[in-house]
């Protein structure tokens, strides 16, 4: 794949991943605002998250969509302001997109199962 | 601080006026201009090097806002020099005039404009034609949405005013910036030109249009008027689509 290729389609999923949080954000605001009407406690919340599918399926997406946009973003800055860029760099930042991924989708299974 | 020069009657309103002096570790010096009425800041330096200081070095030519050569930084902004009127942009009786932001220094108000023109040889932004002079005129008609995008950016001057306004400009050395990548912009629309795929491979890459973050500086400074933002938004829509194709 060509360098412009690449660096477009990068582009393209930082763009497309924040159309996904600007939606999944708002939901996430609607849904805390409904679901402290009643209190806040950890009991209501799992009564709520437990066997819940769409939740899962919507908190889900929301994690893989933190995750791609994050690091391309960190990327944009880390170049613009340090002199930190290269290969380096790439490994660093998948990294971090395994490790948000990761602890994002561990979050999200933890109030689900 | 620099010496100060100039002489004034009791009868003349003055201007002061700051100039840089030297390179990129010069200072300001400071000079007492007498105001004129429709005076331009072209003007007030012309003033300054044959009356007050000879050895001030600056670039003009055409003095009318056709060639691009007399831009300079006037009270922290980029502008065209010989068409900014005293009265548009004194503050408080002052004027700070200094060279071209993000170029180097050559001297005084003078800047090495070559960074900025190799971007556009860079960015490709050489017109590739595929016919000969045998070859019929082509009919390139006015109201296509190509024509209609090419005459919204043609009018670039190359004054560099856009680059030294540009933020990612100074950010990121390697960004083609505003100019460069408007030129591009005329030629991807150019019907003429055969080789739309290889302008957008040498903008769609790191430090072409996709470092753009749209602060519309570039816009909102240009003398001529062009939104090299609109043609960069066009330029990212243009490679997304190539790279979805899998033609960049």
């Amino acid at each position: 794949m060509s360098a412009a290729r690449r660096d477009t389609l990068l582009w393209l999923a930082q763009r497309w991943s924040a159309a996904v949080l600007a939606l999944c954000l708002l939901v996430h605001l609607a849904g805390i605002i409904y679901a402290v009407r009643g209190g806040l406690t950890a009991a209501e919340i799992l009564g709520r998250t437990r066997g819940n599918a769409p939740f899962a399926l919507f908190y889900g997406l929301f994690v893989v969509a933190i995750s791609i946009h994050a690091p391309l973003g960190l990327r944009a800055i880390l170049t613009e302001w340090t002199l930190w860029r290269g290969r380096s760099q790439d490994l660093a930042l998948a990294a971090l997109a395994v490790l948000l991924l990761g602890l994002g989708l561990r979050a999200v299974w933890a109030v689900v199962q | 601080m620099g010496a100060t020069a100039g002489e004034s009657s009791a009868q003349e309103e003055m201007l002061e006026v700051s100039v840089w002096h030297g390179t990129e570790n010069g200072e300001f010096r400071h000079y007492r201009v007498p105001r004129r009425d429709s005076q331009t800041v072209l003007d007030v330096v012309t003033y300054i090097q044959r009356h007050l200081d000879p050895s001030l070095s600056y670039r003009f030519a055409c003095r009318v806002g056709m060639c691009g050569s007399c831009a300079m930084t006037v009270n922290g902004v980029a502008r065209w020099t010989c068409r900014s009127h005293v009265d548009q942009v004194i503050r408080d009786g002052r004027l700070e005039i200094a060279p071209l932001a993000h170029l180097p220094v050559v001297r005084d108000l003078v800047t090495d404009m070559r960074p900025f023109f190799d971007k556009w040889a860079q960015a490709k932004g050489r017109f590739q034609g595929g016919t000969t002079r045998n070859d019929p005129v082509a009919r390139v008609p006015p109201d296509t949405p190509e024509r209609r995008a090419v005459d919204a950016a043609i009018e670039c001057i190359g004054c560099g005013v856009c680059y030294a306004s540009c933020d990612v400009v100074g950010w990121r050395p390697e960004y083609l910036g505003p100019a460069a990548l408007n030129r591009a912009w005329t030629l991807v629309n150019d019907v003429r030109d055969v080789s739309r795929l290889e302008h957008l491979k040498a903008v769609a890459s790191e430090g072409g249009c996709l470092s753009c973050h749209t602060h519309t500086s570039c816009s909102e400074r240009c003398p001529k008027k062009i939104a090299p933002t609109a043609g960069i938004s066009g330029l990212k829509r243009a490679c997304a689509r190539a790279a979805l194709r899998g033609e960049l």
